[in-house]
């Protein structure tokens, strides 16, 4: 089937089997591997990518639904030199190791700090349930996705 | 310059690609003609292989082969299906347990690979494993190490055994000591099935050049040199003819990056089509197929003075090994009886451990492989004879810390590998003290058995050793680039535990150069030293990094000698400054010196010991068996802290990984060997809410003797004693129910259990 969506501001379209989810098309048809593919049934997170400004999990969602769709995944959250507030505070506080879970980390944060710049401890904590790490122990990533709060508070009108 | 990055929170260099998505891991690599392997695996736990029928599957448009056992039989393959030798351990006695790559006439676990399905994309591969007719005449399951010990069900008709091995941890003449005790104690223990899971599933691209020869495996991990021997000589190849390729790699923990079947199938596929091949295990099959761990079974008895003193400890350690004896397979086995006293003296030691084969997927090693088992055990223990002898159980175990004179302190002896151990350095009673001061020990303890709002408060205290630096050697080698940069080359690997910002540091304060210098640090692949042993043990920081100290001093040496020629100087004049190299008042830019490239080494047999305390304040729900954690913390001694932040990375890391062994990971089976736990729905892993508050203190206070660094392996401390002390919080709180913990995890279930049988007493 074509599908057409927008990824990381750019129109894209592709032809693809209507059983493809949007994790595999973002990594093996567009070859945007940083969408990271942990366990296909939706509970690790790891390919976590925005649709339409949502938190999203790509695995559990086939490519021909992201038709006509926003898509940002965490190449879309970076730029080509230095780091954004939320990836320099990840590494100031060590909240990654392996690296595997990062995107998925980086977008769900994204996703709650653009929301709820004023969240607090337990809500990080509550919406990073989700997203999976066996690296880290949790506790670096919530102090590093407080500490990116003043960014996004910033960013709001 | 005089550098002090060693002992810095250096920013790791690593992260600015993973943080933006630009790792390579092994499923990111894409190359032209490039086939996807999927594997059928048994679904029956023990039975004989009749048929395999791969017609259907072949029909399929988009499948290009499908390689079986026959494959590997055939007169082009004369030697027969290839079996996966031991890593650690090779007994000869281990042989005809180990695991051949391919099941053929019989199939002994859920997961075990019976063909592998070539094809255009994963999807049709699958497609094509559903037409693939298997004939399995079912044998009767073994699914627990006491059925297998009944030898009515044999996996290995050969040896008409069960039981794979017995080591025998031995020291002075426990038995003597327990006529002799005025209190012993006995107690029957068990800890759950667990694996070092990995976020990053395991996978292996392969691609062979007919033309010259040369097959190239990505997707290497932990041990890639040993692989590249094993490989080698199951495949009929040089090694100088395959490289492994080592790409980001996402978690090891011990149980990734060991040569497992698909080690051999991929490549072996790759060269039987002709193709490059690349197989990415999902994640139903990377619970049935990584390596598993910890499922023990322990009868122990101990034996104090009324002072409690321990003078001995004896018994039995009963461990489901499932299937096969993998590479490293028996490290837990073996540790298990040999490390239980951990950090506390015990004159005379006399601990069994039986290896019992089971239906079940093979086992590895996961992070503090039998020390996590050993620690559950003698901690519950040590407050169980704390209660007897009416002693506070701190001050127990402060009689029996090794004191800070006694080092090097003799462990037990395992046989028959003649496993002799001994600790190296450290005031373990510094680290106990210095634990209870930050968690404020003397007014939290008062809580301990208390109801309060509907919850028992309970507190554990843990004391650990924590082995690591594995011999026998390791490798580094430095190099000048064309822009007058420095290279480093390890042969050890990354499992993410941040080894280029390590490597970097301690190469940039040797050579006195600014971090930058150094341009990268390769790690993990064949080509670049020339010998490599990897990453496991807590090995890296004190191997690798005291190779990359040797490597620093040969390289000035022979940046010196063509200096000095050069500049028209004495070599001693030399010096390096910043990209200069400078001799007596004259200079030449480092870039000059391109190619100089320099090899070193660390050599030891010998092995660190990190040692710590863990102290647990928890509150229990005994209505619904809930635990939480009100406060947790760590004090780890590690000698010498290379980077202060990656260290609390790995205990907190660790820690976590513990407290999920204790009180959420079991992977199940059912009496038919049937595998109950195939999803990350069924099995639990620690997540963001789940332990919020833990606290880590890194001291320093009493550096390794055994290598230039003085640092001590640090990657596992926090994962051994979590099991004993979130059991021992759990007794304390429950303590007006009689409740002692025998069992990990402790489940809301299993917990709720204990309470109601507590009850019924």
């Amino acid at each position: 089937m074509a599908t057409k969506f927008e990824v990381n501001g750019k129109p894209v379209e592709v032809e693809v089997e209507p059983r493809l989810t949007l994790a595999d098309c973002l990594r093996h048809h567009l070859r945007l591997t940083g969408t990271h593919v942990g366990c296909e049934h939706g509970v690790c997170g790891a390919c976590t990518v925005l649709v339409d400004g949502r938190a999203v999990r790509s695995c559990l969602m086939l490519a021909v639904q992201a038709d006509g769709a926003k898509v940002v995944t965490v190449e879309g959250l970076s730029h080509d030199e230095g780091l954004t507030p939320l990836q320099t505070s990840f590494r100031k506080h060590h909240a990654l190791q392996c690296g595997f879970c990062t995107p998925g980390m980086i977008t769900t944060a994204h996703a709650l700090l653009s929301e709820e710049p004023d969240c607090d401890a337990d809500r990080v904590r509550e919406v990073l349930s989700g997203n999976l790490c066996r690296c880290t122990g949790y506790i670096s990533i919530v102090e590093a996705v407080l500490d990116a709060r003043a960014a996004y508070k910033k960013a709001v009108p | 310059m005089k550098n002090t990055f060693i002992g810095a929170s250096i920013e790791r260099r690593e992260d600015l690609r993973f943080l933006r998505g630009r790792g390579t891991y092994v499923d990111d690599l894409q190359v032209p003609g490039l086939l996807y392997a999927v594997i059928l695996r048994s679904s029956v736990a023990h039975g004989r292989l009749r048929s395999i029928d791969t017609s259907g599957a072949l029909k399929i448009e988009g499948v290009h082969a499908v390689i079986t056992a026959k494959d590997m039989t055939s007169k082009d393959y004369p030697s027969g299906v290839p079996i996966v030798p031991m890593r650690l351990q090779p007994l000869p006695e281990f042989q005809p347990y180990e695991q051949p790559v391919i099941a053929h006439q019989k199939v002994r676990y859920v997961g075990e690979p019976i063909a592998v399905v070539l094809a255009s994309s994963v999807a049709v591969g699958e497609d094509a494993l559903e037409q693939i007719a298997v004939e399995i005449d079912e044998l009767p399951a073994v699914a627990t190490w006491q059925v297998a010990s009944e030898n009515q069900s044999v996996l290995f008709e050969a040896t008409g055994t069960n039981r794979a091995l017995t080591f025998e941890a031995r020291k002075g003449d426990a038995d003597a000591a327990f006529k002799e005790a005025p209190y012993t104690r006995r107690e029957r223990m068990r800890t759950g099935r667990h694996y070092g899971l990995t976020m990053e599933p395991r996978g292996v691209m392969a691609e062979w050049d007919a033309t010259n020869n040369k097959l190239t495996v990505s997707g290497a991990a932990k041990v890639p040199f040993f692989n590249r021997r094993i490989l080698a000589k199951q495949i009929g190849l040089p090694e100088s003819a395959i490289e492994m390729i080592e790409n980001d790699v996402g978690g090891g923990y011990g149980a990734r990056g060991e040569f497992y079947p698909e080690d051999f199938l991929i490549p072996f596929a790759a060269m039987h089509v002709n193709r490059p091949v690349k197989w990415i295990e999902d994640r139903r099959e990377n619970l049935m197929a990584m390596n598993h761990a910890r499922e023990t079974e322990a009868e122990l008895e101990i034996a104090c003075q009324r002072d409690g003193t321990i003078l001995a400890l004896r018994g039995e350690v009963h461990t489901d090994m499932g299937a096969y004896m993998r590479t490293n397979g028996a490290v837990g086995a073996r540790n298990a009886p040999q490390f239980v006293t951990g950090p506390y003296r015990c004159p005379h030691h006399k601990v069994d451990s039986h290896l019992w084969m089971t239906n079940k997927t093979p086992v590895g090693t996961y992070r503090g492989p039998g020390r996590f088992e050993g620690s559950f055990y003698m901690e519950r223990l040590l407050d169980m004879v704390a209660a007897d002898l009416g002693i506070d159980r701190v001050e127990l175990r402060r009689r029996n810390l090794i004191g800070k004179a006694e080092h090097p302190y003799k462990l037990a002896t395992a046989q028959p590998t003649n496993a002799h151990d001994q600790t190296d350095s450290g005031d373990y009673e510094a680290t106990l003290d210095r634990c209870l001061k930050e968690f404020d020990y003397a007014d939290v303890s008062k809580l301990g058995g208390k109801l309060i709002d509907g919850r028992y408060h309970g507190i554990g205290v843990s004391c650990f050793i924590e082995g690591g630096a594995a011999g026998p050697k390791e490798s580094a080698r430095l190099e000048v680039n064309d822009d007058g940069t420095i290279m480093v080359y390890m042969g050890t690997a990354s499992v993410g535990q941040g080894v280029e910002t390590i490597y970097a540091q301690i190469a940039a304060d040797a050579l006195e150069v600014p971090i930058d210098r150094i341009r990268h640090v390769y790690h993990g692949s064949t080509g670049i030293v020339s010998d490599g042993y990897g990453a496991y043990h807590s090995r890296s920081v004190v191997m690798g990094g005291s190779a990359v100290l040797d490597a620093t001093q040969k390289f000035m040496a022979l940046l010196r000698q063509a200096a000095g020629k050069r500049l028209g100087c004495d070599e001693s004049k030399i010096t390096l400054d910043v990209d200069k190299v400078i001799g007596d008042g004259v200079s030449l830019p480092l870039k000059e010196f391109v190619g100089l490239t320099a090899e070193g080494a660390f050599l030891n047999h010998k092995h660190t010991y990190s040692y710590g305390t863990h102290a647990a304040h928890i509150t229990v729900d005994a209505r619904l068996g809930q635990i939480e954690i009100v406060d947790y913390v760590v004090v780890q001694d590690v000698g010498r802290a290379i980077n202060p932040l990656t260290v609390r990375g790995q205990v907190i890391g660790s820690l976590v990984q513990g407290l999920g062994g204790a009180v959420l990971e079991d992977l199940k089976y059912d009496a038919q060997g049937q595998f109950l736990t195939g999803s990350l729905a069924d099995y639990l892993l620690p997540t963001a809410s789940d332990f919020p508050n833990l606290r880590c203190f890194v001291t320093e206070d009493h550096p390794s003797p055994i290598n230039p660094l003085g640092a001590k392996g640090a990657g596992e401390g926090g994962i051994v004693a979590a099991g004993g002390c979130m059991a021992n919080a759990v007794a304390n709180a429950l303590q007006s129910f009689g409740v002692q913990p025998r069992d990990l995890p402790l489940s809301p279930s299993a917990i709720w259990q204990l309470v109601q049988d507590a009850r019924k007493h």
